[in-house]
């Protein structure tokens, strides 16, 4: 066994990443249990962490009651990031004084940058490492306006990047736990397990 | 990317906000000053109402939707979403709420009704809608009709859960009793809810409505909204009872961590301690039938 997979699951579409996660673990044939994270307990063991979509502003305020701003700071797995996520994990939020993100990734992000949610849309996108355009949802997401040295972008809209790695960690503007494509989970835990996928 | 390549409004996306709010407090608010509060405090979002449902109930004649003057400057205060109410199937002050930006649309028995027979065909906007029930029959109904997220009506305005965990309950227990009932059962039973088959046979599949369940009217403290979770539902809408208390910013912070620890019975003393007198409340026998808003909309 490799380890457990954590989502954060203090507030958003909690259930959809499990859902995700255990499905893509079916498909690679491994066991790898998918736990909540609440707590910082329950960090203990995981190879990787989910952060899902929600409110930033929420997450954030958790994160620090809860005490777990130190505990996913120094994490060393993997962080599998979606919309908020990629609002929580970013080094400076344009405009934002309500919070201090967590400043995982080298990036600067717009929150909200297509507007409002009658400006939410779904597409297929390109993505680098994915050989077929990607069916891409975005609920009021944000970009990335601004990407340190260390940043590889994979997807790239008129507004920002929308993806994009950063050592192990997975950062995506969309929501792939909804779209019913799983590829980007794919190529996250190919970065993170040490068996390669069955058929890969 | 071509502009034709981007499909907005679908289901996907309306249904995809209201999951995005799941495990949150909405909080009314009515004035851009409450919602920063409710931001600082932890909202997911904020609903922008001219007066909270209980002075709705005590200034009494008909309530419409509020001055988009008033709902713009909150949109423009902050940056969690923003919702509104339009009155039961008054189209056109939802077609000004999408155009003023609201994220999402509460389809209102908090509010008059303006049509008696027909509610709102939210399947002709871009902007996702959330709607009232009482009952299973009531929800299906409304998502039947495009609604992306089902709230229990509660009895708003009136501090008391009561009226919440009745609907609450009556919907689990009907959802339940789908349980073994083969297709022909399923679609009898969708002709005596007056819902669709085809959403029946999902509920009965899936043992829970198909978008997601809020509670909703009369929660006033933390353990009412711990209550309203451990029933089973995604998230709470918080009305009169954040800013008819004695210090709201503290009561919105008490409810939003324990909407977070609804199952630590010794984090909900905590978080329920000092916070002064909690709104007032009204005894719901007390209430006449025809002030009860829940029975608006059917």
């Amino acid at each position: 066994m490799d380890g457990k997979i954590g989502v954060l699951a203090l507030q958003g579409d909690v259930s959809e990443h499990i859902a995700a996660f255990e499905q893509v673990i079916r498909e690679r044939q491994v066991n790898i249990p998918v736990v909540e994270v609440r707590l910082p307990g329950d960090m203990e063991g995981l190879i990787a962490l989910a952060i899902p979509g929600g409110e930033s502003t929420t997450f954030m305020r958790l994160i620090d009651q809860n005490g777990l701003r130190e505990e996913i700071r120094n994490f060393s797995g993997g962080i599998f990031a979606t919309c908020a996520g990629m609002v929580v994990t970013a080094r400076e939020v344009k405009d934002e004084s309500r919070f201090a993100p967590l400043g995982i990734v080298n990036t600067v992000v717009n929150r909200n940058a297509f507007g409002r949610q009658r400006e939410s849309f779904e597409a297929d996108i390109p993505v680098a490492g994915i050989a077929s355009p990607f069916h891409a949802v975005f609920i009021r997401a944000p970009v990335v306006e601004l990407a340190g040295p260390d940043v590889e972008p994979l997807a790239v809209l008129p507004q920002g990047i929308v993806g994009l790695r950063s050592g192990k960690h997975l950062i995506l503007a969309f929501h792939p736990e909804i779209g019913g494509d799983l590829r980007l989970h794919h190529l996250f835990l190919d970065g993170i397990l040490s068996l390669p996928r069955p058929g890969a | 990317m071509k502009l034709e390549e981007l499909r907005y409004g679908t289901e996907l996306i309306k249904r995809g906000f209201a999951s995005m709010q799941k495990g949150g407090v909405i909080m009314d608010v009515v004035n851009a000053e409450q919602a920063g509060i409710a931001e600082d405090a932890g909202a997911v979002a904020v609903m922008a109402l001219e007066r909270v449902p209980a002075d709705i109930r005590s200034a009494g004649g008909v309530a419409r939707m509020s001055d988009p003057g008033m709902i713009k400057e909150i949109i423009s205060a902050v940056s969690i979403p923003v919702m509104a109410k339009a009155r039961i199937g008054h189209f056109v002050e939802a077609q000004i709420l999408q155009s003023l930006g609201v994220d999402m649309i509460d389809e209102s028995e908090v509010l008059t009704p303006a049509d008696e027979e027909f509610h709102i065909d939210k399947k002709q906007f871009t902007v996702p809608f959330v709607c009232g029930a009482r009952d299973l029959g009531e929800a299906l109904r409304r998502i039947n009709e495009g609604a992306a997220m089902i709230r229990t009506k509660g009895e708003a305005g009136t501090g008391n859960v009561v009226e919440a965990v009745r609907h609450n309950r009556t919907i689990l227990s009907e959802i339940r009793k789908l349980k073994g009932m083969d297709e022909t059962e399923l679609i009898k039973r969708a002709r005596e809810l007056e819902a669709p088959a085809e959403l029946v046979i999902e509920t009965a599949k899936r043992q829970r409505l198909p978008v997601v369940n809020f509670s909703a009217g009369g929660i006033a403290t933390p353990a009412d909204a711990a209550l309203m979770m451990q029933l089973g539902s995604d998230g709470v809408f918080v009305g009169s009872g954040i800013f008819k208390s004695q210090n709201p910013a503290k009561m919105a912070k008490a409810i939003v961590e324990a909407v977070n620890h609804f199952n630590e019975p010794a984090v909900l003393a905590e978080v329920s301690q000092g916070l002064g007198e909690p709104m007032r409340g009204i005894e719901i026998h007390s209430l006449p039938p025809e002030e009860r808003l829940a029975s608006r909309g059917w």
